[in-house]
Formats: structure tokens, C-alpha cells, sequence
């Protein structure tokens, strides 16, 4: 189990320190620094072992968060705990950043106390933290014995996530599929892997305890439906449904239900949270294909061409198209020439970035540059690292499609007509490039 | 070196470092850095050329990226212009750049090189220097091949500014201690001497920097700078404080010069010269006599330098320990400063006085400190002040106080710093033998000392107390009892056990009188302590219980009962196990008198001095030994003490350890029947002691105890239900060579061909050919049967240090030969260094289901790689002449075992491979051969002579044979091979 949570600054000074366990002393928090954050090499790998002691640990912009254990614990629970406490923590105060760290430092260690309990994790849902850490602090009013209790019998109760007598005149939700693509692909347009990894994000005011069930074109149900002879043509609900990889659910859903009908039924949390996460690798859109020409004359000179085709119906537009194409280290200038969008020469981050704004579907663009270079005394070849993108599109490049979401609230009178639901769907580029 | 000053401030490098001071994460300082790079590489491209400024500002922030750490890989070509500029800032930041980024690219080197020639024959003394200096800190071998003949003419010439002097004083010395090969001594060595009586004081200082560490290497060439070197010292210790200006630091006139003076005069022995000898005592006086001055000002820095001074002068006074007047002065200035507020100079008194301590002179003088340095021990709080105080309590040790030191180091040690304990146990243990007149008082000092600091008892420590209770009498009786006293403390270090195990084994006999320690009293505290014993501690006690039942036969059955029980005999740790068994057959099978045989005392160790007290002999009294000094002494203890490796135990385990498997390898070789006496192991040979009851061996007690084992085991293997004690599964390795393979190895060292064995299945036939160290050897087997052989293998092995001087290579050969047919193998031979013993040759083959094995010599021989060198009967005689040492000839006189015929001589000789002269001996009928030695390592010249004397007294022919070799043990062997010959 995690035996102590510790948060630094970009410096590796300790602005957080929680220690659960006694086998964590203070050199853990000394040990830390020195070997990661301060070492040269930028440590690659989120998982440390230093004098017997692992160290998890993400980054949040400028921010380290590290939770240590001398155990053998379960790395990826102590991810997830991570992220979640980043979650919680942003729910709170906004964005993770030393400032609002240090401004909200007694909240913080009041969280820790709550959600990590000798370190088990415990309930770290914001709604129900919400309700009794606060932080506006007790003053005034102090709460009613009967809020009290009724705080207690939530969160030790088993709808932890909810708490009873929410009302709202109108009832509403939003339902948000966002996706993030990721591709690595060769000069000659052969997919080298590609996988998508997506989100199910639910916005949710709904009265009462309302109960929800949820549809997609999971290729399991569809097929089991078609079994079941409702669908005359296997072929069409077959190339409409798709294969999910893996996919985990928010604590709400009823996983015993999950497992023997797949039907996802749920009693929502009020507010955002994250229905479920899942992972596809079959028959991915691939919005974008990256044609690169990359040609070296002489010593001093490389010439780069770079084509784009937008791969997706005309109908749609992408947004926020940003090309990134590296450039060798020794470069000394760059002319840049292209037909859409702005492209710049970026010597900090030694590349060529390219941006167009929108871009609607089957359409292609061009960008042609000439790089000078310096002539240098190794002769170390340069690695060609591959070209990047950036894009987003209103579709999910895995081909996921919400059939349905149902609301049922039996004591309250609203039907699931009455329910006013959004849904979007956002497809993001994850790491998305192409070798040259 | 001017800074840059505001006018010429690059503010684009400051404005650079700024911006990345300010940097808030890591990314954002690499982004800073790219972009910058970005930048300079853009103007370095362009077309425009660059000025001056602007280049010196590029490579300024390339200079300062690189030690951020990041690669620069551009940027030298830049860098090396700005060496021709004429500007000093300019210059100087080309220098900088070049003497951190320096890489060894060929073409840039050259330019460099250039640049830096340009500036050294340029007139201008900072240009000069800016050269000499980047010289010395690249100090590259390149740099050093490139300027080593031209650094120290501009040394010695008479137009250098002072300046550049100095400089290339110290880059000749940078130059010197990197590549000492390619600086080389000239005519300039003497006029670098000359330096010393420079007007510059300055120059003075870097020469003699330059002149102490070329001295130390080629002393004789320098040696006229002691006298140079003492009248300047004079001049600098007779001057008032306010002449030298400049060079007086804090009212102490040059006082690094002085110390550097100093240390100068310590690479050389006393001057000769009566004048000179007197002038340097007199600055000596005067130094002792300044300490005494009051000082002339209250600042730490100037007593430093005045002390400084002082302890350079003492060394100085040290190291010619001629003067007992100087000595004992200097021991009194130092024992001033024993008490002296400041830990530094107390701890720079006590080690000056260490050294003191063993001048014959100073001696006495140094023992009146005693209360002080012991009050030292006990009441210094810096460890490493209380270390000096124990060494110097050592060096000062001599027969009169050992008793009060030694007492007194001992209680020092309960309260001792973990650090220094070991060091002072080993201190303790080596003056209490040393000055030991009583040794009950030394038996009570080591024990007091186990008991005290157990863990820091090293092995040699307990093994040289057995021996020398053993080599004595006197005290056997007394430490038995002591033993016996000590072991009853509840708690008890394991080195006491050892001990006591050890000496009660031998000399429990000597207090069993007395029933308060009566035979099972004391098995019994013995035995009380097994349990909480490591593993090699428990073997030394089963040992001691068998003694005990050898020494008093009614503990027998008890003990036997001890052995049997199923913690020894099944004990998992095989030694003990073995002991177990081994010794519980041995006392219930033998009788009594085996049993007293093969346990009988040990017997007195020869008497050998500790290689710690051999050590400190030759220091001439009793000396001060430094920390590492001690570690040696320790380490060579371990080898050489007598008592280190036959009484320890520890290294007798080590030995069977190392050979576990030994006792059932023996045991089958012994089945096997091959002659134990030849290449068998200590033990094979020890067994043949206990057959034949030749009394004991003079091994130590555990080598004698060591082959009972052994014997036991072959007991076993007469009497029924062995098979599990020892699993005959392993098939002896041990390659004995056949006993007749000697004489077939003789056979061949004057013919290269032949039969080399035969018996009633294989015939091995041999040819061999030899050029310079190199040798191929063809050996055909022939199967003589009608059968086939199969599973031929062979196997070339080179016992003990042959390998490291033979090379054999073979190749592997056919694993079947048919009935009558016959295989060739190839081996060949290259000769690294000479050897006297002859390669293995290992033939193993099934004929008719049973294997065969044997083991033959290969008839290598050191002859083998002569090469014949023709000479003149006056050559030889003069090289004969040369080989005169004793240790270089190697003569036999041996009788004759063939008839004398001359042409068969002349054909042997001519078969040894070294050319046999004519008309060389004035005697006709004497031989003289000479030939060279090939081996890869070296060529070993030899020259021999054989003198037939047809008609001795006896009426025998006899023969005198003398080989003179430049190596001794070619002669050696050369003489052994060839007497077996004629």
C-alpha cells in the first residue's frame, strides 16, 4: 500500500508531504529529488526504485506528485490513485500549479487525510467530498445534525457517489464521447499500430435517484441481438458495431450486470465525472495520412516536402491542424512555402510548425521547405526523428456510437422523454505520427 | 586575467545568461538554449563575415552552453580564428574555448598548434603566456609532442620576460607529469638549476616547482641545485620581513618558497660541502629560533605560514637525521605544540614526532612526552588526533615503557573509536610480543585484548599466540589455566574460543589435575559455547574433542556420543559433517597407539620472527609505522607468519573447502592404485605417513589432523556400507602421469621423433618441429588391436605454472580408431616464457568396454627452442666471462651410463638444437655449444661446456657438465636435462 504522497515543485522543493507508513522516512523525500528530479538525464520511466523504495510518480505541468512504497503494491492502483487525486485536487482549485498548491495547502492535506486511509485509497469522489470538505470552512451556521447524518449515511452508505433530494426544474444531460487517436505509420503509408483510447464523459442534472441505462454499438450486444433475430441483416449491424478491446467503468455501474448482459446500468453521480474509458485497435478512421518526402542534397542542404489529406466525410470540418516536422540539429536556416494555413521555422523546439485552422473532409494540402545546415565535425547522421500532428474532429475515429441512454426515476414523476439529453462526439489526435 | 570590463561587455551573452537564470523548468531552458543555437548557427552560416566582437560573443555562449551540458558540435572553426586576432579579450576567449572543448580532430589540431606557435615566437609577453597557459591545460601527449622542445628554450633564454618565465616553468612541469617520456633533458637542464638565482622571486617559486619534481626522477643532473637552493633559503631566512615586499605574507618573508625550498632539499642527501652544509644548519637554527620569537601579529595567517615553515624545516631535519642537536630541538619545538590550542598543529606535532620517534638521536627525547601524548589519547576529541597519538604511543614504545603502553593502549581501546580499533588491536598485539620479557604478561595482554576488542582480532593476531604457546613451555600450563578462566565469562568472543579450543585441545592435560578443571569440565565449557559458533569455529572444536579423547581416554565415550549425534553427524554443512564421521571412526576403529600417533602434540613451530617485527627491524629501532605500512605488514603477516598459516585454521579449511571433492577422488584413486607418491596431493602422501606409522609429519595441527581424515575415509572403504560416506561417482581427474613417463621424457630431448609410448594396444609415435618459440608436435596413435577404440579423447593440460608459460593449442581427434589403424593429432606449442615442467598429455578410450586412461608427459622441453648462435673462440670466452654470477652457472658432475664415443656425443649435442663449436675449448676434448633461448617473453642466452674425463679415479668415466645461462633457472634445468643425457 502507498506508504507516503509527496508534491514538488519544478525545483524539487517538497510542497506536499504525507507520510502513512513508518517504513517511509524522511530521506524518501530526499531521494526523490536527487535521483529524478534533479537527475541530468530526464528519468523516463514513471516508476523508480531507490534503495528499495518504488516511487510512482506523473507530472502535472511544472508539478511532481510521487507516492512511495516499500511494498509490492499494485502500480497501476497507485496510478490510478494519482490521477484521481489530480481530479479531485483540480475539481477543488482549478489548475495544478505551485501557486494554487501553496494557497491551498490545509485543503490539500485535509483531502489526503480523507482519501487515503493508512494508504488504502478511499472514496475520492468529488461530488461526495464536496459535501463535507469545504472550503468556504465552518462559519456561522454550523451544519445541521440532520445534514450531518445524512452526510454520514452517504458516504458509509452504498451509493457513496450520490447523495438523496437533488432536484432540478429541468431535467438534463450531456453526454460527451471524446477520443484519442493514436498512429505511428511509415514513409510509405504502411500502418505500423494504430489504437484508439476514449472517454465517456457524462454531465448529468438529473432529480431524485434516477436510474440510467446506457447503449453503444459494442459489437457484442449488437451480435447478440442479432441472434436473437430482431436485426435482419447480420452484415449491416455487423460494420456499424464495434470491437472494444478493454474498457473500465466508473464506480456507479453496476459491473454483476455488466458481466452476464453487458448492458451498462447505472445510478449517475450529480455533475461531471467519467462513465467509462475504453480502447479499440480494429478498423480505426484514421482521419489524416501524412505523405512526407524528405530529400537530402549535399552537405548543407535538405529538402522537405510534406502532403496532407484529409480522410473523412466533406461534410465535416477539422479543426486546429498543427503539422510538426523536425529539423536536423545542425540547421542554420529554413524557407518555408505553403499553400493553407501558417507554417513557421520554431529553433527552440527545433522543428517546422505547421498550422491551418480548418479543414473540411477529402480535401489535400502542401507544404514545401528548404533547410540550410551547418557543416559540423561529427558525423553522426541525423535521426529523422518522425513528423507529428495535431487535429481535432467531430466524429470518433473509432466508429463508437451512442444508441441510446435511458433514464428511469420511478418516485419522482419524470419519464425519460421529459430528460433533455446532448451528446458530442470529439475525436483528438493522441500521438499521431508518421515516419520520414 | 582582466575581466570583461563594462566597455567591452558583451551584453548579449549577459543578456543570454539572464534569460536562462531565469528559466522556470527544464523544457523551458532547452527551448532557450535550442533557440539561441538556432541563432548562432544562422550568423555563423551567413554570408556576412563576422567581426571580431561578434565572433568572440558566439563562442562565449557556445562556451557557456556547453557547460550547461549540452553537446557543441560546431563552432571550433570560430573559435580558432579568434586565436589570430590581435585583440587580448578576443585571444583569450579563443584560448578558454579551446582549452575546454579540445578534441583531438586532425585538421584543427594543426591550426591550433599553429596559432599557438605564432604566439609563443611573438614577442608579446601576454599573447605568450595566453599560449602557455592553454599549453598546460589541455596538457594533451599531443600538445606535449608538439611543444616539449620548445617550452624550455623559452625557459632558459635570456630576453623572457619574467612573466612568461614562470608560465613556462609550470606548463613544462604540467607537460612534464603527463608525458615524462617526451620532455627531454638537455643542455637547458643545468641553466634551468640557474633559475634558483633569479631576481624574480616569482620565477624563483615556479622554477623550483618544475626543479623538485625533475629531480625526484633523474637526481644526479640536478644535484648542483642544493647549494643554489640553501643560499637562497639564507637569503630568504636572514632577510627582515619588509625586503621582500610583495612576496611577504603576513611579516613571513616567500614562505611558499621557503617550504618549496625545503622540500627540495629533502630529494637530496646532506650536502657534502662543509661550507654549505653549515650555512643550511644555521638557517635551520634560525627557523627553530623564529618559532620561539613571539609573533608578530595575532592573525591566524601569519602563524600558518610561520608554521608551515617550521614543519617543512623539521622534515627537512628528519630526513638527514644527522644532526641530534637539530633533532632533539625540533622534538622539543614539538612537544610545545602537543599542548597547543589549534587540533591542526597537534596533530602535525604527533606525526612529525612519529617519524622523530625513530631517529636513533631523538629517541629519548621524544619518551619524555609520554604523559602528554598518552593524555592525548585519552582526552583529544578528534579521532583522527587520537589515531596520530596511538601511533606515535607505538613508535615511542621500547622495553622500558612496553608495559605501561601497552596497558595503557589497552584500556584506551574499550572506549577506542570503531575506526581506529582494528589498528590499534594489531598495535597492541605486536608490541606485546615485541617487548614480551614474561610470557604469561603477553598470554594475558592477548587475551585481555580478545576480550576487550574481539571483532577487531584479526586472524593473525590469535594465530601467532598459539604458536608462541606453543614454541614455549614455560607457558603452556599458564595459559591453559587462563584459557580455561576466561572461557568460563558467560559471554565470550568466538577468537577466544578459537583459542581456547586450540590450546585446551593440546594442553588440557597440563590443568586436568585440578577437578575444578578436570577433562569432561572442560569438554563441557568447550561444548557449551559449539552452539553459538560459526561453522570454521565448530570444526576447530570437533577437532579439539578428538584431541581430548586421545588426552584423556574416559572422555571418549561422552564425546563419541557428541559426534554421533545427528547436529554433527548429518550436520548440513559438509566439513563438519565429514569431521564428524571421520573423527567418530577414527576413535572407535583405531588403537590407542594410532590414535596417540596421529594425535600427538604439535610440535614446536620452527622459529620464524612475524613478518610485522621483520618489517620494523630494518627501520632501525623501534618504528613508526603508518596506517598502510601496518596493512601491508598485515597482509604479509598473513603469508609469512609462521603462525598464520599453520596454526590457522582458517586457511587449512580454505584448502579443504577448496577440494571438496577431493577426499572420494583420492579415495577412488586409491582403488585405482596409481603410485600415490608421485603428483598426489599433501593428503596422498600424508596417508602413506599414517600407514606406515612413520610418526607425524611436521604439518600444523589441522594438516595433522587433516590426513586422519583422509585416513578414516580409507578405512571406510575397507570395511562394509561405505557406499553412502562416499558415492564413488567421481572419476579421478587427477592427471598422473605414468611413472616411467619421466624417461620417456629424457629420451627426447635430443631427437625430435620417435616412439614416445607403447604398450600391448597403442603405439603413440611422435614428430616435432620447432622454429624460434614456436613448436608443432604430430603425434600418431596407433591401434595395435584388432578392435576398435572408441571414445578416443585426448587432452593437453599444462599443470601449475605452466600455463602461463606455454601456449598448447590442440586439435581435437577422431574419437574412433579401427582395429590397426592409426589417427594423427596436431599440436601446437608456442613458448612464452622459459619452464621446467613438461606439458600433460591425457589419453582416454574404451577398448572392449573398458576404459582406458593414461597419462604420458609430452617431451617438450626448454632445449626445444634453442636457436644455434656460431661464435669465436674469443666471443665465447668473453660472454662466458660475462655469465659469471653464481647463480647463473649450473655445474653436475655425473657418471657416465653410455660408452664415450665422441661422434655420438657430438650427435646428442648437435640434437639439444644449440650450435656446437670447434676450436673453442683450449682442450680438445671438451664440448662447447652455444644457442639462444626463444621465448616470447624474452631470449635466454646459454652457454655450455662438457668436459669427458675418460679416466677419473675411480676408473668410471666421468662427465662435468656447466651451463652458464643470463637466467638461472634455465641454467638449472638445461644441466638437469642434459646429466640424464651422457
Amino acid at each position: 500500500m502507498i506508504g507516503g504522497l509527496f508534491i514538488y515543485n519544478h525545483k524539487g522543493e517538497v510542497l506536499i508531504s504525507r507520510v502513512y507508513r513508518d517504513d517511509i522516512g524522511r530521506n524518501a523525500v530526499d531521494a526523490f529529488r536527487v535521483n529524478v528530479i534533479h537527475a541530468r538525464q530526464q528519468v523516463r520511466s514513471p516508476v523508480t526504485n531507490i534503495a528499495r523504495t518504488s516511487f510512482f510518480h506523473i507530472k502535472r505541468s511544472n508539478i511532481w506528485l510521487a507516492a512511495v512504497t516499500k511494498q509490492n503494491v499494485n502500480a497501476a492502483m497507485v496510478f490510478e490513485f494519482l490521477y484521481k487525486m489530480c481530479d479531485v485536487m483540480s475539481a477543488y482549485f482549478g489548475k495544478i500549479s505551485e501557486e494554487n498548491i501553496k494557497n491551498n495547502f490545509v485543503l490539500i492535506y485535509e483531502l489526503l487525510d480523507e482519501i487515503l486511509d493508512f494508504g488504502y485509497p478511499q472514496n475520492s469522489e468529488t461530488g461526495a467530498l464536496k459535501t463535507f470538505i469545504t472550503q468556504q470552512g465552518i462559519k456561522g451556521q454550523p451544519q445541521t445534525k440532520e445534514e450531518q447524518s445524512q452526510i454520514t449515511s452517504q458516504v458509509t452508505g452504498q451509493i457513496g457517489w450520490r447523495r438523496e433530494g437533488i432536484k432540478y426544474r429541468r431535467n438534463e444531460l450531456f453526454l460527451d464521447v471524446l477520443e484519442s487517436v493514436n498512429l505511428l505509420m511509415s514513409p510509405q503509408g504502411q500502418v505500423l499500430s494504430a489504437h484508439v483510447s476514449g472517454r465517456v464523459v457524462m454531465k448529468s442534472y438529473l432529480s431524485g435517484m434516477p436510474e440510467c441505462k446506457f447503449g453503444m454499438n459494442d459489437k457484442i450486444v449488437i451480435d447478440k441481438q442479432g441472434k436473437g433475430g430482431t436485426t435482419d441483416d447480420p452484415g449491416k449491424s455487423g460494420k456499424q458495431s464495434i470491437a472494444i478491446d478493454d474498457c473500465t467503468f466508473h464506480q456507479c455501474v453496476r459491473l454483476s450486470k455488466f458481466d452476464s448482459e453487458r448492458s451498462i446500468s447505472f445510478i449517475p453521480p450529480d455533475g461531471e465525472y467519467e462513465l467509462m474509458r475504453y480502447r479499440t485497435t480494429k478498423d480505426i478512421i484514421l482521419p489524416f495520412r501524412v505523405i512526407p518526402l524528405v530529400r537530402e542534397v549535399g552537405r548543407t542542404k535538405l529538402e522537405v516536402k510534406v502532403v496532407i489529406k484529409s480522410n473523412f466525410k466533406p461534410s465535416l470540418l477539422a479543426q486546429k491542424i498543427e503539422v510538426r516536422i523536425p529539423t536536423p540539429l545542425n540547421t542554420s536556416g529554413v524557407q518555408v512555402i505553403c499553400m493553407k494555413g501558417k507554417a513557421k521555422y520554431k529553433a527552440s523546439e527545433n522543428a517546422i510548425v505547421w498550422k491551418i485552422k480548418r479543414m473540411a473532409g477529402m480535401k489535400e494540402s502542401q507544404i514545401s521547405a528548404e533547410i540550410e545546415l551547418l557543416p559540423t565535425n561529427d558525423k553522426k547522421k541525423w535521426a529523422r526523428p518522425p513528423i507529428s500532428m495535431n487535429f481535432e474532429v467531430p466524429f470518433a475515429p473509432s466508429g463508437l456510437k451512442v444508441r441510446y441512454l435511458k433514464v428511469f426515476e420511478s418516485k419522482l414523476n419524470y419519464s425519460d422523454h421529459d430528460v433533455i439529453k446532448w451528446v458530442r462526439y470529439i475525436g483528438r489526435s493522441g500521438i499521431y505520427e508518421t515516419r520520414c | 586575467m582582466p575581466a570583461v570590463s563594462k566597455g567591452d561587455g558583451m551584453r548579449g551573452l549577459a543578456v543570454f545568461i539572464s534569460d536562462i537564470r531565469n528559466c522556470k523548468s527544464k523544457e523551458a531552458e532547452i527551448k532557450r538554449i535550442n533557440k539561441e543555437l538556432a541563432n548562432i548557427r544562422s550568423k555563423f552560416k551567413g554570408d556576412k563575415a563576422l567581426d571580431g566582437y561578434s565572433k568572440k560573443k558566439y563562442v562565449c555562449k557556445l562556451l557557456f552552453i556547453f557547460l550547461l551540458g549540452h553537446d557543441i558540435d560546431f563552432g571550433h572553426m570560430e573559435a580558432v580564428n579568434l586565436l589570430s586576432s590581435n585583440k587580448y579579450t578576443e585571444k583569450q576567449i579563443g584560448y578558454l574555448f579551446i582549452s575546454v572543448l579540445v578534441n583531438s580532430n586532425s585538421e584543427l589540431i594543426r591550426l591550433i598548434n599553429n596559432a599557438i606557435k605564432n604566439d609563443l615566437s611573438s614577442r608579446n609577453p601576454t599573447f605568450m603566456c595566453l599560449a602557455l597557459h592553454c599549453i598546460a591545460n589541455v596538457g594533451s601527449r599531443e600538445m606535449a609532442e608538439a611543444f616539449a622542445g620548445e617550452i624550455p628554450r623559452i625557459l632558459v633564454a635570456g630576453d623572457t620576460m619574467d612573466s612568461v618565465k614562470q608560465s613556462a616553468a609550470l606548463c613544462l612541469l604540467r607537460l612534464y607529469k603527463t608525458s615524462p617520456d617526451l620532455v627531454l633533458m638537455g643542455e637547458w637542464t643545468s641553466r634551468v638549476v640557474h633559475l634558483l638565482n633569479d631576481q624574480h622571486m616569482g620565477v624563483v617559486t615556479a622554477a623550483i616547482s618544475l626543479i623538485t619534481c625533475l629531480s625526484q626522477k633523474n637526481p644526479d643532473e640536478f644535484k648542483t641545485c642544493v647549494s643554489l637552493a640553501v643560499s637562497r633559503l639564507s637569503r630568504i631566512v636572514s632577510s627582515a620581513s619588509t625586503d621582500l615586499q610583495d612576496y611577504t605574507y603576513y611579516f613571513v618573508p616567500a614562505p611558499w618558497l621557503s617550504c618549496k625550498l625545503l622540500r627540495l632539499l629533502q630529494c637530496y642527501p646532506p650536502p657534502e660541502d662543509g661550507a654549505v652544509k653549515g650555512r643550511l644548519v644555521e638557517c635551520l637554527e634560525t627557523i627553530l629560533n623564529k618559532a620561539q620569537e613571539p609573533p608578530k601579529s595575532k592573525k591566524v595567517q601569519h602563524s600558518n605560514a610561520k608554521n608551515a615553515i617550521l614543519f617543512e624545516a623539521i622534515s627537512l631535519i628528519i630526513h638527514y637525521d644527522s644532526e641530534p642537536n637539530l633533532l632533539v630541538r625540533a622534538c622539543n619545538q614539538l612537544g610545545q605544540f602537543l599542548q597547543h590550542r589549534e587540533t591542526n598543529l597537534r596533530y602535525l606535532a604527533l606525526e612529525s614526532m612519529c617519524t622523530l620517534a625513530s631517529s636513533e638521536f631523538s629517541h629519548e627525547a621524544v619518551k619524555t612526552h609520554i604523559e602528554t601524548v598518552i593524555n592525548a589519547l585519552k582526552t583529544e576529541r578528534d579521532v583522527s588526533v587520537r589515531q596520530r597519538a596511538a601511533d606515535l604511543l607505538y613508535a615511542m614504545c621500547d622495553r622500558s615503557n612496553a608495559k605501561q603502553i601497552v596497558a595503557e593502549m589497552l584500556s584506551y581501546l574499550e572506549t577506542a573509536d570503531y575506526s581506529i580499533r582494528e589498528e590499534m588491536v594489531l598495535k597492541v598485539a605486536i608490541l606485546a610480543e615485541k617487548y614480551a620479557v614474561d610470557y604469561s604478561w603477553y598470554v594475558d595482554t592477548i587475551l585481555n585484548l580478545i576480550r576487550i576488542a574481539g571483532d577487531y582480532v584479526s586472524e593473525e593476531v590469535w594465530y601467532r599466540v598459539i604458536q608462541i604457546v606453543i614454541n614455549r613451555d614455560d607457558v603452556q600450563g599458564y595459559a591453559a589455566k587462563t584459557v580455561f578462566e576466561a572461557l568460563q565469562a558467560p559471554a565470550c568472543h568466538e577468537n577466544m574460543v578459537k583459542v581456547g579450543g586450540y590450546i585446551l585441545g593440546e594442553f588440557g592435560n597440563l590443568i586436568a589435575g585440578d577437578p575444578r578443571s578436570s577433562p569432561l569440565v572442560q569438554f563441557n565449557l568447550l561444548h557449551s559455547k559449539f552452539h553459538l559458533c560459526s561453522v570454521p569455529t565448530r570444526a576447530l572444536l570437533l577437532s579439539a574433542y578428538i584431541k581430548f579423547i586421545n588426552l584423556f581416554p574416559e572422555t571418549k565415550s561422552t564425546i563419541q556420543e557428541v559426534l554421533r549425534s545427528d547436529s554433527q553427524i548429518r550436520n548440513s554443512d559438509v566439513e563438519l559433517q565429514q569431521r564428524a564421521v571421520e573423527y567418530l571412526k577414527l576413535s572407535s576403529i583405531a588403537s590407542t597407539d594410532v590414535l596417540a600417533t596421529v594425535l600427538e602434540e604439535m610440535p614446536p613451530f620452527p622459529e620464524r620472527e612475524s613478518s610485522i617485527l621483520a618489517k620494523l627491524k630494518k627501520k632501525k629501532g623501534p618504528g613508526a609505522v603508518s596506517v598502510n605500512e601496518l596493512e601491508e605488514g598485515k597482509r604479509e603477516g598473513g603469508e609469512l607468519n609462521g603462525g598464520g598459516e599453520r596454526g590457522g585454521d582458517s586457511s587449512a579449511i580454505a584448502a579443504s573447502n577448496a577440494s571438496t571433492p577431493s577426499p572420494s577422488a583420492d579415495l577412488l584413486g586409491l582403488r585405482a592404485g596409481p603410485p600415490v607418491t608421485a603428483a598426489a596431493p599433501s593428503a596422498g602422501s600424508l596417508l602413506v605417513d599414517v600407514f606406515s606409522e612413520a610418526g607425524i609429519n611436521d604439518d600444523g595441527f589441522l594438516r595433522d589432523l587433516e590426513p586422519t581424515t583422509e585416513s578414516s575415509d580409507s578405512l571406510l572403504a575397507e570395511g562394509p556400507g561405505d557406499s553412502d560416506s562416499a558415492p564413488p561417482s567421481v572419476v579421478s581427474e587427477d592427471p598422473t602421469p605414468l611413472p616411467e613417463s619421466d624417461e620417456l621424457l629424457n629420451k627426447f630431448v635430443c631427437k625430435n621423433n620417435g616412439v614416445l609410448f607403447e604398450n600391448q594396444l597403442l603405439q603413440i609415435g611422435i614428430k616435432s618441429e620447432y622454429r624460434q618459440n614456436l613448436g608443432r608436435i604430430y603425434l600418431f596413435y596407433g591401434n595395435k588391436t584388432s578392435v576398435q577404440f572408441v571414445t578416443f579423447t585426448t587432452t593437453v593440460t599444462c599443470p601449475g605454472e605452466l600455463q602461463s608459460q606455454l601456449n598448447v593449442q590442440s586439435k581435437p581427434v577422431e574419437p574412433l580408431i579401427e582395429g590397426g589403424a592409426q589417427v594423427q593429432q596436431v599440436i601446437n606449442i608456442e613458448c612464452l616464457t622459459d619452464f621446467s615442467d613438461a606439458p600433460l598429455l591425457n589419453i582416454k578410450f574404451r577398448y572392449g568396454g573398458a576404459l582406458q586412461n593414461l597419462t604420458l608427459k609430452l617431451p617438450v622441453t626448454i632445449n626445444k627452442f634453442f636457436q644455434p648462435t656460431e661464435m669465436a673462440s674469443h666471443d665465447f670466452f668473453q660472454r662466458w666471462k660475462q655469465l659469471s654470477q653464481p647463480q647463473q652457472e649450473a655445474q653436475k658432475i655425473f657418471k657416465a651410463s653410455h660408452a664415450m664415443d665422441t661422434e655420438v656425443l657430438k650427435a646428442k649435442l648437435l640434437g639439444l638444437g644449440m650450435a656446437l663449436l670447434e676450436n673453442v675449448d683450449p682442450n680438445p676434448e671438451n664440448f662447447v655449444c652455444a644457442g639462444v633461448i626463444q621465448s616470447k617473453a624474452q631470449q635466454v642466452g646459454s652457454l655450455l661446456r662438457l668436459e669427458p674425463n675418460a679416466q677419473a679415479q675411480s676408473g668410471e668415466q666421468m662427465y662435468r657438465l656447466t651451463v652458464r645461462s643470463s637466467k638461472d633457472t634455465v641454467s638449472k634445468r638445461l644441466c638437469e636435462l642434459l646429466a640424464e643425457q651422457f
